[in-house]
């Protein structure tokens, strides 16, 4: 199976609450919070789309979408 | 379908506290529904009441929001009159193990083809953080400033003891495992119980010192096991997790349809 390509990190920023878990398990620390405590794609060419965050945002508030 | 296409959107932002693992548990359900492929009109979500039962009016099934301890009651009428549907149940440990102790040993018994959701977190979440059956020996609870003198029940032990034939345990860090394990529970034809080991960073976390939503999560990853790896023989204080029963019963609506039929023949 080829490798998927990142489109893009689409985030929710009226659903996040900032709890940080995508943060905390991005293996490739991608991810950050930004002055608002809401997620954002930092290092988005870090990205290997693993969609460990999308799986465990408790907010639906991340997902990644691939091409 | 993506999974947006199971949720009520105009609910969200849910209710949920920034980092509540109830949040998690909702999202792998809903992937296990979408890898199922089963369309909304065949699964029914009956809860109770507490945080964990607010998930019922996330979801775009039928859905019943009911009584605190009594979901697994209510849940027994809609799979008695409408067997052919899928019932699911998520319930809080409080709601599943305190108040609804009962309804949940007696169902399992019957062997009647539902899937019971513990989503434990340790605490009286919705309340304000008193203890629950399941908080254990030495935890800090509102209702427990001095440390819990309460062991806790083992929601595995206790379910495979009263007879569930589907037994499984995961935790919010394990999504895959746990995505995977709740579809083998839907499909199971029986009373199927999933404990899911979920943070509350709000009551539990804070109260015992358990840091952020994360730390609880690392916590899951570092202090779990598969079930039957040498890990536990090493280090009996690890939780296992897995399937620990899955075995086939007669199950309840189908024998008690056997009973109708018998009635029906003697009568005629
Ligand atoms: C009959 C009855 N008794 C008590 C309550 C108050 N009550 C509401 S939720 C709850 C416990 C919630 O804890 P749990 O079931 O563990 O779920 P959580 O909120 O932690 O997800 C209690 C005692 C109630 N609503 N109804
Ligand atoms: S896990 Fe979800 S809610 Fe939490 S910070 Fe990330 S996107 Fe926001
Ligand atoms: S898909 Fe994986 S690598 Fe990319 S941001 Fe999410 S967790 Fe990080
Ligand atoms: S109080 Fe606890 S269980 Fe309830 S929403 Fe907040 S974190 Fe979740």
């Amino acid at each position: 199976m080829a490798k998927p390509k990142l489109k893009a990190h689409v985030i929710n920023r009226e659903w996040c609450k900032g709890c940080g878990i995508c943060v905390h398990f991005c293996p490739k620390n991608v991810l950050e919070l930004d002055e608002e405590d809401k997620v954002v794609a930092a290092r988005r060419e870090d990205c290997i789309c693993c969609k460990m965050c999308e799986l465990r945002c408790p907010d639906l508030a991340i997902e990644i979408e691939t091409e | 379908m993506a999974i947006k296409g199971y949720i009520r959107e105009r609910f969200f932002p849910h209710i949920w506290c920034p980092g509540c693992g109830h949040g998690i548990v909702l999202n792998s359900l809903l992937r296990a529904i979408d890898k199922l492929g089963m369309s909304k009109n065949e699964i029914v979500v009956v809860s109770g009441i507490g945080c964990s039962s607010r998930i019922s009016g996330y979801v775009d099934f039928h859905t019943l929001h009911t009584l605190h301890g009594r979901a697994l009651a209510f849940a027994t009428g809609v799979k008695m009159s409408l067997p052919e549907l899928n019932v699911i149940v998520p319930m809080g440990d409080g709601d599943a193990l305190a108040i609804g102790g009962n309804h949940f040993i007696h169902s399992a018994r019957r062997n009647i083809d539902m899937t019971a959701i513990v989503m434990n977190n340790r605490i009286y979440g919705m309340t304000g953080g008193q203890y629950s059956p399941l908080s254990g020996y030495g935890t800090l609870a509102t209702t427990a400033p001095y440390t819990n003198i309460d062991n806790a029940f083992d929601t595995v032990e206790l379910a495979t003891a009263a007879g569930a034939s589907f037994v499984a345990r995961s935790t919010t860090y394990h999504v895959q495992q746990l995505t995977k394990i709740l579809k083998q529970a839907i499909l199971h034809e029986g009373f199927s119980v999933v404990e899911v080991l979920s943070q509350c960073p709000t009551y539990f976390g804070r109260k015992n010192r358990k840091g952020t939503a994360a730390d609880m999560m690392e916590y899951y990853k570092n202090n779990t096991t598969p079930v039957g790896s040498t890990a536990k023989k090493e280090n009996p204080d690890l939780i296992e997790r897995g399937v620990f029963v899955e075995k086939e019963m007669p199950e309840y609506c189908k024998e008690y349809d056997k009973i109708i039929e018998r009635a029906m023949k003697e009568s005629s």
